[in-house]
């Protein structure tokens, strides 16, 4: 669409900048939630620095996705606060607000639009445009089918460039919504189980799209494939019970006898 | 409008039938009418034509109705009140047209009022004698309170059967406000008895013919610029929320615009079908805004097979000829019929008409090619 | 007696609705010139023998000299007459006629002794007639010969009629009573009818001291004694000259219409509740097919019908039992209705789950037929339900509030289903398994529960309760197929307003719609309030769309 880059570029602009002055993107603090007397989260405290590829680990009902959902915007918590870098309160903002601030997210369940073409499911996703009456008239650029191909070559889509999404494998299915994630051009990922029915091929490539993610964005990986988690974190985050139980590298956090207690020890 | 736009319009097969027989309609029903002598086998009466006009208007709420539930996954249950409250502001023109030629001989007030022993004409009937103006109306009324109730229910993630049952419920409330005689809008009786539309006598076969022509006219440009918006990325925003509504949110579209967006479009098109629909019945009455009503329309839909807008056009041509056919013929037969297809079509016909012919057809190609492998 | 005998002489000639036109008339003009005064007889038997052929002002003499005479022996006679039972026959005998005998005759009684007297054929009587004057005059007199009976409700029943019409001779009988009065609600009934008679008073201070005993009494005849009494006479002027039994009056007024006004309201409450209990009763089947198993039941209502319906053919089958048939229709509606719903489960909806807006027209189309089959099997007219003997008349608590039984009832029964379906739910292995398969089917299925049974069964209860709801229902409103169809908006509103799978959220939500509805209603017509609480429902879903007790936890986030 004539314009439609020039105008993506200005959407972006008058959104409130991230402002990552001191180096973290993101702060979570004191965050409790309860679902009917069940605390899925009980004071948790994590901050995630800027560039960073932070995994996060923690038995069934640690709070992994719940921490995700408060983050998101999808669940409101109890107390706590949570901070996009130093100006933005995600806690005031709506699901697709905190979206088209720069956080994106995948879910664990690979949710893509069934019935829609692969390239149609990144173009949906790709930043900008988001009002109907805008939406009605925006035509893809050039420049915007390029990046697009450029996507579905990252994720090794390309061939299946105009197939229905619904028809695709469980681990394209995957891909689809990583490629999706990469459109949004978000300043922080937040992704749930990326490898999970993955062959070992995919997974490590997927390793490798994340490790490469990293440093220009920042990347929170819930994982339970602790072969992954070793390929691919710097620094790893131990949940249980809704709080952080431990952190540091995957060295110290594995012979950290709490840890093997509670989750490793199992 | 570009080519590629053009294309986009007449892509699909089901479109251009769509077009062909619409167009066809329009030139022989008044040519058969007006051309064709009286005894003639090929006559078609004055009275088919004003039934082929009001079959439109009724292709027309359910292309609405289609674009809200096919592509969008609202099933409303208030489009009656939108059809009825357009028919109600062309029902009001037509009722300050009558003038002073009505029983009881008031230039100002309609027959009900002076019944009623009303000395003033309410306020919200003021104007409605200019056709421009009521027109606006006609779209105004309804959209606003699309506008209102969507912002309401979206904005609160009201959805699925909930959704439904206030819509129901909305039509309920206004079935109920409109059986009042103090809400101004004639009771019971609703408002009746018309004479003539921008000073044309409505029982004359001229106005009945561009009356037909008009509801042509307006179904056809309402399926293409429904078509239009689908082809449009917002038409794939419209999809992908009733796919996967929070995944949309999650990529940063706020869904309940996006809905308010089609809901207000939808509704403005249910409005101009109820303003084509009066004249050509010659009555409105809150009967119209009656709940079984809505839940009609949705048959129609889901019998020519949803999310296809030419199948809602068939669907409410062929169940509406069904209709018009029982009531006359086996009239205690109908309900029965009636609700044999909601069941039936459910269960058995979940794409309808059109996605039964699509399976044949599927089912023939496939047949062909086997036995061309296998020569 | 010679005027008696040649007026018989007419009577027999003459056709027996012309003698009953001219007859009084001729009798006043003749009879008090020759036959002795009615006063000086003191014979009752004489007195009655007079009766048949007297004028109407005379019937009135003899029936009060009959009561002078006579005491509470008079009392069967003139009952008779009053309720037109007293004839006189062919041998000039006045008698009673005490209900039918066989064929044409009926049984006769003699109206001072009551003994039997056989029985005659209707034709050969002839009726003692009355009129307006002389009814009322007898109810009178009726009055003060209960005031004296052994029985203290019909005493306090003759001291009500009494105040009614508080002549001289009512309340010198009132006044005769008074202190022979052993019960103290007689006595204060008496009380309040001598303090009414007593407005009348010459005495400033006897009126201050009746006004002041009138004070809070709710019957209408103080109210409207008090009122004449204050109000003005015409001139401008009130009627009453003294200052302080003006402001005593005024302050009793102002007293009595509060008491008033608050009974009003108690009334209004106990409307509201019944309207309520038919909200909960419509919506409690509602709030387990749609609440506890999601399914989305349109043809619910007509559910419900099927149950009316079945109360109506109970009673077309045991026509002399109208009681029986009404309390036995209760299992049987559950039964139809319940097997009706287990048929809608295995035929239609076991397909479409998971797919509420298919369901939601299945069931639609559903109902549409079943309303179609009772036009086409009964009628599209509405059949009358009869409504059992100890559902009829109301429970009086005060002349300003009584409460209508069938009402009372409804309120009881709500409470009762709502009791069992708890106990159901809360206390049985079915319920168990249906709360298990509720809340998750898959796990519930690998404990060994048959879903599908469980399905079947929970749509079968929720059905069968539409079908109870059906029975209290045909007791309220009219019985048609367009029954179904008035109920399902309402039951789904309050079941949505109430929250989705919550008993208790459906029976809250129910009452309290059905107050706010009666509340509305003296100030908005009862179609404004319904729409009002349409639209309240509607925003108020829009805020909680999970209703007033919405599910938690992180099943319901859905």
């Amino acid at each position: 669409m004539r314009g439609s880059k020039r105008q993506y570029l200005g959407r972006r602009s008058s959104q409130p900048k991230v402002d990552i002055a001191n180096n973290i993107i993101l702060y979570v603090e004191d965050v409790s939630v309860s679902f009917d007397g069940f605390k899925a989260l009980n004071k948790l405290n994590l901050y995630i620095e800027v560039g960073e590829l932070r995994c996060i680990i923690g038995p069934n009902g640690a709070g992994k996705t719940t921490m995700m959902d408060v983050i998101t915007g999808k669940t409101r918590p109890d107390s706590g606060s949570a901070w996009f870098g130093q100006t933005i309160d995600l806690l005031t903002l709506s699901e697709p607000a905190i979206a088209q601030a720069g956080i994106g997210r995948k879910f664990q369940k690979p949710t893509v639009f069934p019935n829609h073409t692969v390239f149609e499911n990144l173009e949906l996703a790709m930043a900008g445009t988001r009002s109907p009456w805008k939406l009605l008239r925006a035509r893809l650029t050039p420049s915007q089918i390029d990046k697009i191909d450029d996507v579905l070559a990252t994720i090794g889509l390309r061939e299946r460039r105009d197939a229905i999404a619904g028809s695709l494998s469980h681990g394209q299915k995957q891909w689809l919504e990583i490629g999706m994630l990469l459109m949004q051009d978000p300043q922080l990922l937040l992704v749930d189980e990326p490898v999970a029915g993955m062959t070992p091929q995919e997974t490590e490539r997927t390793a490798q799209l994340l490790t490469s993610l990293a440093g220009t964005r920042s990347v929170v990986v819930v994982e339970h494939d602790m072969d992954f988690v070793r390929s691919i974190a710097r620094t790893v985050t131990v949940l249980h019970e809704g709080s952080v139980l431990a952190e540091g590298s995957i060295d110290q956090v594995q012979a950290n006898p709490r840890v093997v207690e509670v989750y490793l020890g199992e | 409008m570009n080519h590629s736009l053009l294309r986009l319009l007449w892509a699909e097969r089901g479109s251009r039938a769509f077009y062909i027989v619409l167009l066809l309609a329009a030139v022989f029903v008044p040519l058969l009418n007006l051309g064709v002598a009286d005894g003639s086998a090929l006559h078609v009466p004055t009275y088919t034509v004003a039934l082929l006009g009001k079959y439109m208007c009724y292709a027309l709420l359910a292309i609405a109705v289609d674009l809200v539930w096919g592509y969008c996954g609202i099933l409303s249950l208030g489009h009656t009140a939108f059809f009825a409250l357009g028919g109600y502001a062309m029902g009001m023109y037509l009722m300050r047209q009558i003038g002073a030629r009505g029983v009881y001989g008031d230039a100002l007030l309609p027959d009900f009022m002076v019944f009623l022993n009303w000395k003033e004409l309410p306020w919200f009937w003021h104007g409605m004698d200019m056709f421009w103006f009521a027109m606006l109306m006609m779209l105004f009324v309804p959209g606003l309170l699309a506008y209102a109730f969507g912002w309401f229910a979206f904005r609160s993630r009201v959805t699925g059967v909930y959704l439904s049952i206030i819509t129901q419920a909305l039509t309920y409330a206004l079935l109920l406000a409109f059986f009042r005689n103090e809400m101004g809008f004639g009771g019971n009786n609703g408002l009746t008895d018309f004479k003539d539309l921008l000073g044309f006598d409505l029982q004359s076969s001229g106005v009945r013919i561009a009356l037909f022509l008009a509801s042509a006219i307006a179904l056809g440009l309402a399926y293409a610029a429904c078509r239009a918006v689908i082809a449009s990325r917002l038409g794939r925003v419209i999809e992908a929320v009733r796919d996967a509504e929070s995944r949309a949110r999650f990529i940063g579209y706020r869904v309940e615009n996006v809905k308010l967006w089609v809901w207000v479009f939808s509704a403005l098109l249910a409005a101009v079908a109820g303003a084509l629909y009066v004249p050509q019945v010659g009555i409105i009455n809150p009967s119209e805004f009656a709940p079984i009503n809505a839940i009609e329309i949705v048959v129609w839909v889901a019998v020519g097979g949803r999310g296809t807008l030419y199948g809602a056009a068939l669907g409410a041509l062929l169940v509406n000829y069904a209709k018009t056919y029982f009531t006359a013929a086996l009239p205690e037969v109908w309900l029965f019929a009636l609700g044999g297809l909601f069941v039936g079509v459910t269960l058995f016909l979940p794409k309808g008409i059109v996605g039964l012919i699509a399976q044949w057809q599927t089912r023939l190609t496939k047949a062909a090619s086997l036995k061309e492998a296998s020569a | 007696m010679t005027a008696s005998s040649k007026f018989r002489t007419i009577l027999r000639a003459g056709a027996l609705g012309l003698a009953l036109c001219v007859g009084p008339a001729a009798a006043q003009d003749e009879s008090p010139a020759e036959a002795p005064a009615i006063s000086e007889i003191h014979d009752p038997a004489t007195l009655l023998a007079a009766l048949p052929d007297a004028g109407y002002a005379d019937k009135q003499a003899i029936a009060e000299q009959l009561v002078q005479s006579a005491g509470a022996q008079a009392g069967p006679a003139l009952r008779a007459l009053l309720e037109g039972r007293l004839y006189s026959d062919a041998n000039q005998r006045v008698v009673v006629v005490d209900g039918e005998g066989e064929g044409e005759t009926v049984a006769l009684r003699d109206p001072l002794s009551g003994a039997a007297l056989g029985s005659a054929a209707s034709a050969a009587l002839t009726k003692i007639g009355s009129n307006n004057k002389l009814r009322k005059a007898l109810k009178g007199l009726l009055a003060r010969l209960d005031l004296a009976d052994a029985d203290p409700d019909k005493r306090l029943a003759a001291v009500n009629e009494a105040l009614r019409n508080l002549d001289a001779p009512a309340i010198a009988a009132l006044r005769a009573r008074r202190d022979a009065e052993t019960d103290s609600k007689v006595r204060d009934a008496i009380d309040v009818g001598l303090a009414v008679a007593d407005l009348a008073s010459d005495s400033a201070d006897t009126r201050l001291a009746a006004v002041q005993r009138l004070s809070g009494e709710l019957s209408p005849d103080v109210y409207n004694a008090l009122q004449s009494l204050v109000a003005d006479d015409g001139s401008g002027k009130r009627r009453e000259p003294d200052e302080r039994v003006l402001m005593a009056a005024d302050a009793a007024i102002h007293r009595i219409d509060n008491q008033r006004a608050l009974y009003g309201g108690v009334e209004t409450l106990f409307f509201g509740l019944s309207l309520g209990s038919v909200l909960v009763l419509s919506a409690i089947g509602l709030a387990i097919t749609f609440g506890v198993m999601g399914v989305i039941n349109m043809a619910h209502g007509e559910l419900m019908m099927l149950g009316a319906y079945t109360a109506y053919v109970m009673q077309q089958l045991m026509p002399q039992h109208i009681t029986a048939a009404t309390l036995l229709a209760i299992p049987m509606a559950f039964i139809v209705a319940g097997a009706a719903g287990i048929a809608i489960e295995r035929g239609i909806v076991r397909f479409l789950y998971g797919r509420p807006l298919e369901t939601l027209l299945a069931t639609f189309g559903l109902s549409l037929v079943l309303q179609q089959l009772v036009r086409s099997v009964f009628s599209p007219l509405n059949r009358s339900v009869s409504t059992p003997e100890f559902m009829s008349g109301s429970l009086v608590i005060n002349d300003a509030l009584s409460l209508t039984w069938n009402r009372l009832y409804i309120v009881f029964f709500m409470l009762l289903v709502f009791l069992a379906l708890q106990l159901v739910l809360k206390r049985t292995s079915l319920g168990l398994k249906v709360r298990a398969v509720s809340q998750n089917r898959a796990m519930a299925r690998a404990m060994g529960v048959r879903s599908e049974w469980i399905d079947a069964a929970t749509f079968g209860l929720g059905s069968g309760v539409a079908g109870v709801a059906g029975v209290a229902l045909s007791q309220l409103t009219n019985v048609g197929p367009n029954l179904g169809q008035s109920y399902i908006i309402d039951s789904f509103m309050v079941v949505v307003f109430g929250g989705v799978g919550s008993l208790w959220g459906t029976l809250i939500s129910g009452m309290s719609l059905g107050v706010v509805s009666k509340l509305l209603e003296p100030h908005t017509g009862a179609v404004m309030a319904k729409i009002l609480v349409l639209v309240f429902l509607i925003l108020f879903i829009q805020r909680r769309p999970r209703g007033l007790f919405p599910q938690k936890g992180r099943a319901a986030e859905g």
